[in-house]
């Protein structure tokens, strides 16, 4: 039987086709994996079959009986659940609370806490997650995040899970936990579809893969049958390169940037402990870790937007941690995490966020005026080097696809400053075709001797890119290597807290 | 001096009524994500409207029944106008109060001829419930009180049971914070978001009417002067939660009440009418450092994601 | 949204609010049409009323500018009420006090003045709002009510002129702005307006200082991680705010009534609103929507005299406009159904 028949199913947004004739089906008891490229059309895809969107014209068929799914709630009551990327969930409410809103069991008219406490606690223990249902979501940690999520589906009889990115923020022996209970989930008769990028996990978990490109439906597959090229290829519509050419790695080169004992403490809380690290011209040091280990505020202190309570930062023997976030800036070239909030503005022009961080250098204006012909010009010129697929300096940043505001972002910050660069997910959200061209102007400013500090939740990403990889966890380095000499294993087991030589 | 103290202790209750309910308003509104910036004006109308009801009917009952009814109007307008039609809530609600200062000059002209006020008409009066007037302290500060007063502790006992108690209460906090769960959960978001607005408006009017129909009798051009901004404010110093929310409002009365002794004192009028605003910012630099606003008030929620 | 677009928008929530208005004022038991007829006479009509209709305008651009420049930076500044006020008794005083000095150095010391007494009482609110994290809306409210009571405080006290009126005393005549046709408030300072309509949008676009509060106001992250300082950005922007606020309250003094006079300046703060919402808080729309609006009120004044419907209608189209103006979603969603029963015919 089929859990999920989805049959010519369009969706359209402004004239552009999101979906187009795509047809999608999972069978009962099956792990299936949903791939594509950002922009492939599986979110809207998914969005439809949880209800959030009408197709413009197309089929549903749950449990092989045709439905019309208007709202989440008729989702929900086929048995189906959506398992978010980004968590869904209330910082400062309970595990309980955050499970049973909008089912919430009741006596009379009041809300029966104790019952519900009781209820969740039954599934907690069913399926080994180790939760106390009492706690407060802010209180836990990323993994036991996404259980709280599965367990929202769980809760609600959820015959059917929607896991979105499920992987994209956990550790490896995390994702060896999750894709465990996975597992168990089948085997209870549940229907799993990941959807998902990550090319190297679907093949460990996956029974079946359905692959979409530019909102069309390329190819249904079985697992067995097919490998990470072949996949790689029909996701992308040509064959990828997984490596990456570089020029040796020279261990006497001068030190560009340096971070001696920085430390950071916020409310009493030790945030960042005593961190040292040395980027030497043409190396890239790559920061690994599980995201919210203090990655977001050693950028911000370097970056000089927060100061450090101790320690210093220094740029080729100078001392510049004491100065104002513009001077660190003109030593340090940055390329923000979440380019979104961070790395542009939206309802500016292209042109406009090209000379972000950089527009008071005197050859954009003088006394305080822009030289609008001077900044157009060198624009133009980023916007052909770098690739970004737009129809104009005079067209806003925001109506760009994700990948090529990276490129324009990655331009401006390579025109403007490569003696040292801070790479924060550089990649992230960005399709494959964009990826290898990103990795590439990386490597070739690395070549061209360039420091480059590297933070990534992506562990693939830094171990392809990155010449000495640093673990950080919980603000601390836990241990730092030439990345040849770190396996896989080992990264996961400093990643969540090892020390010393691993067993 | 203990007879001044008392004097002064209910003059800070019956200050306080109108802003504690138009607090509350403001509370719930955000709560559920919401900013509900047109109070001053909600306020406006429910004391215009409360006094237009009694004028008509001959009294003031079915007075408050006109205000509360012209309030949930407001009240939806607002919330078709945030909700339905993503407007800056910001906006909307100077708009509306705006609105309510020009409306209710407009229509004071059409229906009793004059430029500032209306006639005198009937008023709630004032309660002496039997055991509350014999109680030897008490009774000097809430022995004689608007019966109004008592609607106010009513409605703070059924919000607080509301939120904390019930299932529509853990969903107004969770909409409140992340209106996404509770949509994915499959809760009507809009629903909850229209009819808690609505409720608002009717909590905010009944402030009003107690300026009227409550206390003088009669409507007065632009007679809220403020006092609906002031509640905001009071928000923020009982951190959106019913019962300090209301007694911020008593916090507020203390200090007007203050403001009338003062009065009699030889300062310059117009210094002493600074007072209730300079105390409000006062309040504000002392609330509390950790906010515990509703993450998600201010920001527009689309349910379907389109 | 293109610029032809929004256009289209404004002019079709105009016309929808002086449709409701209408409504209104039918129902109150007047005539719209009356009222509408005395409104564009008393607007247009005669080289006088064209002339009022002008000078009505001056204050409402230099609201409209305030509250525009604010909005550019992210901020709600509803304090100009206070900041007007903040700068028109400083402008009378200094204005009455000083003497023996040429107009070409008395008016811009007032002017000057003004501005800067309005930019403090706005950079006030903005240092609260620094410390404290809370919104500027209500901090710069409560200001609005303090400044109220300061004022009337010094025009009753201190700064009393003999006599039964509650105002200052007169100006000398080197603080005046030249009235350019008699008898009207059309004075000098519409030159002054002005010129602050084209510094606004040379400001805003071709300096760098410019660039980055516009940066701070669109997205205050990204401004920040590219080493923009917000909190810098914001003081400045509420400062200048105030300041034009000021000077809109001192050009009121010197080239209209002379004197600081109770509630000359009420009413104008809102307006403000109104006018740079309309506006898109751009220079030229804040420009047209302040003409605008001093149309609607010299209108609205001689309507009240000829007619019997109180001025306040003003207020309640006004109120309307800021509504529909700020709620584009309204006019989509109509567009929305006529576009669906196009499709379906």
């Amino acid at each position: 039987m089929n859990a999920i028949w989805m049959e010519h199913i369009s969706k359209s947004f402004h004239g552009t086709y999101a979906n187009k004739e795509i047809s999608f089906s999972v069978k009962q008891g099956e792990i299936h994996s949903l791939l594509g490229e950002n922009g492939a059309g599986k979110t809207t895809l998914m969005k439809i079959l949880f209800g959030l969107y009408r197709p413009d014209q197309g089929e549903i068929r749950i449990n092989d009986k045709e439905v019309k799914i208007h709202s989440a709630h008729d989702a929900i009551a086929y048995g189906l659940s959506m398992v978010h990327q980004h968590f869904v969930q209330v910082e400062n409410l309970t595990v309980t609370e955050n499970i049973i809103v909008g089912h919430e069991p009741k006596r009379g008219i009041f809300l029966d806490r104790k019952g519900a406490e009781q209820k969740v606690k039954e599934l907690i223990d069913r399926y080994h997650f180790r939760l106390d249902p009492k706690e407060k979501i802010e209180n836990l940690s990323v993994g036991e995040r996404q259980k709280v999520e599965i367990l929202k589906a769980l809760y609600n009889d959820a015959s059917i899970l929607l896991l979105d990115e499920p992987t994209a923020v956990l550790t490896p022996p995390e994702v060896s936990e999750l894709f465990e209970m996975l597992r168990n989930l089948k085997r209870e008769n549940k229907t799993i579809v990941i959807i998902t990028h990550k090319l190297k996990e679907t093949l460990e978990i996956a029974d079946r893969i359905t692959i979409l490109r530019k909102g069309e439906t390329i190819c249904t597959c079985n697992v067995k049958d097919t490998n990470e090229e072949r996949l790689a290829e029909l996701m992308v519509g040509r064959p990828v390169s997984f490596e990456v050419k570089r020029l040796p790695w020279k261990e006497d080169a001068p030190v560009r940037l340096e971070l001696s004992h920085i430390s950071l403490s916020r409310q009493k809380k030790k945030v960042l402990e005593d961190i040292s690290l040395q980027v030497r011209s043409g190396e890239i040091l790559g920061i690994a870790g599980v995201e919210g280990n203090g990655q977001t505020e050693l950028i911000e202190v370097i970056t000089g937007i927060r100061r450090q309570t101790g320690g210093t930062i220094s740029c080729e023997g100078e001392v510049i941690s004491d100065t104002t976030p513009k001077k660190m800036l003109q030593y340090i070239g940055h390329i923000p995490e979440e380019r979104g909030v961070r790395g542009f503005v939206k309802g500016f022009a292209n042109w406009e966020n090209f000379i972000l961080g950089y527009h008071n250098r005197a050859v954009y204006g003088t006394h305080g005026l822009l030289n609008l012909k001077k900044i157009r010009s060198t624009a133009e010129e980023a916007i052909k080097r770098y690739d970004v697929r737009t129809t104009g300096v005079d067209q806003t940043t925001d109506s760009l696809s994700g990948g090529n505001q990276q490129k324009l972002i990655i331009g401006r910050t390579l025109m403007h400053q490569n003696r040292i660069i801070l790479a924060a997910q550089p990649t992230r959200g960005v399709d494959i075709g964009a990826i290898e061209y990103i990795h590439a102007e990386l490597m070739k400013m690395r070549d061209q001797g360039s420091a480059i500090l590297l933070f990534s939740a992506d562990l693939d990403e830094v171990v392809k890119l990155s010449d000495r990889i640093a673990v950080i966890y919980e603000g601390r380095i836990q241990e730092e290597r030439k990345t040849e000499d770190f396996s896989k294993k080992e990264l996961g087991y400093y990643m969540l807290g090892g020390v010393g030589e691993n067993e | 001096m203990g007879a001044q103290i008392l004097t002064l202790l209910s003059g800070m209750v019956r200050v306080a009524i109108p802003i504690s309910f138009a607090a509350l308003a403001g509370m719930l509104s955000e709560r559920v994500g919401i900013v509900n910036m047109g109070l001053e004006g909600i306020m406006l109308i429910g004391s215009f409207f409360g006094v237009v009801g009694s004028y008509l009917s001959g009294s003031a009952w079915i007075g408050l029944l006109f205000a509360i009814a012209a309030g949930a109007v407001t009240g939806l307008v607002l919330a078709v106008l945030t909700v339905g039609f993503k407007c800056e809530h910001v906006l909307a609600g100077l708009g509306i109060n705006m609105f309510a200062s020009g409306i209710t000059v407009v229509l004071l002209q059409a229906i009793w001829n004059s430029k500032g006020k209306s006639e005198m008409v009937a008023g709630l009066g004032k309660w002496k419930l039997p055991v509350i007037s014999q109680i030897p302290i008490i009774k000097d500060i809430i022995g004689n009180i608007s019966p109004l007063f008592y609607l106010l502790v009513l409605c703070v006992l059924l919000l607080w049971m509301l939120l904390y108690r019930t299932p529509t209460g853990l969903r107004i906090l969770v909409i409140g914070e992340n209106p996404e769960l509770a949509g994915t959960m499959g809760v009507n978001v809009y629903l909850v978001q229209y009819l808690f607005v609505i409720i608002s408006g009717m909590l905010a009017a009944v402030g009003g009417a107690y300026l009227s129909i409550g206390d003088i009798d009669m409507f007065s051009k632009d007679m809220v002067s403020g006092r609906g901004y002031i509640a905001l404010a009071m928000v923020i110093l009982g951190n959106w939660k019913p019962t300090w929310v209301a007694l911020a409002g008593l916090v507020y009365g203390f200090a007007e009440s203050m403001q009338f002794r003062l009065q009699a004192v030889s300062i310059p009028p117009q210094l002493v009418q600074m007072l209730p605003y300079l105390f409000t910012i006062l309040v504000l630099l002392f609330a509390r450092r950790k906010s515990m606003a509703p993450a998600a008030s201010g920001k527009h929620y689309y349910q379907k994601g389109e | 949204m293109s610029k032809a677009k929004k256009l289209v928008y404004i002019l079709i929530s105009f016309l929808l609010s002086v449709m409701i208005a209408s409504a209104i004022i039918a129902f109150s038991g007047y005539s719209p049409s009356e009222a509408y007829s005395a409104m564009i006479s008393g607007a247009f009509g005669s080289t006088y009323n064209l002339a009022q209709t002008i000078g009505t305008s001056i204050p409402l651009i230099f609201a409209g500018l305030a509250m525009a420049a604010g909005a550019k930076t992210g901020i709600f500044n509803i304090g100009i009420e206070g900041q007007i006020l903040m700068g028109a008794l400083p402008a009378a005083i200094a204005g009455h006090y000083i003497k023996g000095i040429p107009a070409v150095l008395h008016i811009p010391l007032c002017i000057l003045l003004a501005a800067v007494c309005g930019g403090l009482w706005a950079l006030l609110a903005a240092l609260i709002k620094n410390r404290l994290h809370i919104s500027e809306v209500i901090i710069t409210i409560m200001l609005n009510y303090v400044a109220l009571y300061l004022v009337e405080y010094l025009v009753n006290y201190p700064f009393k002129s003999e006599g039964m009126i509650v105002r200052t005393e007169e100006i000398q005549e080197s603080a005046e702005l030249a009235v350019l046709i008699p008898h009207t408030r059309l004075n000098a300072g519409i030159i002054i307006a002005l010129f602050l309509v084209v510094a606004f949008w040379f400001f805003f676009y071709r300096t760098k200082l410019g660039y980055e509060l516009r940066a701070t106001g669109s997205n205050l992250k990204a401004a920040e991680t590219a080493g923009i300082s917000n909190r810098k950005n914001i003081m400045i922007s509420m400062f200048l705010s105030g300041a034009i606020a000021g000077i809109g309250g001192a050009v009121e003094v010197m080239g209209v009534q002379g004197y600081y006079i109770s509630n000359m300046t009420t009413g104008y703060g809102f307006s403000g609103i109104a006018i740079a919402v309309m506006g898109g808080n751009e220079a030229l729309g804040t420009l047209a929507s302040a003409l605008l609006f001093g149309a609607l009120s010299a209108g609205s004044s001689s309507m009240n005299r000829t007619t019997n419907i109180p001025g306040e209608f003003i207020t309640v189209l006004q109120a309307l406009i800021i509504i529909f103006v700020s709620t584009p979603g309204i006019i989509l969603a109509v567009e929305k159904i006529i576009r669906r029963k196009k499709v379906a015919a």
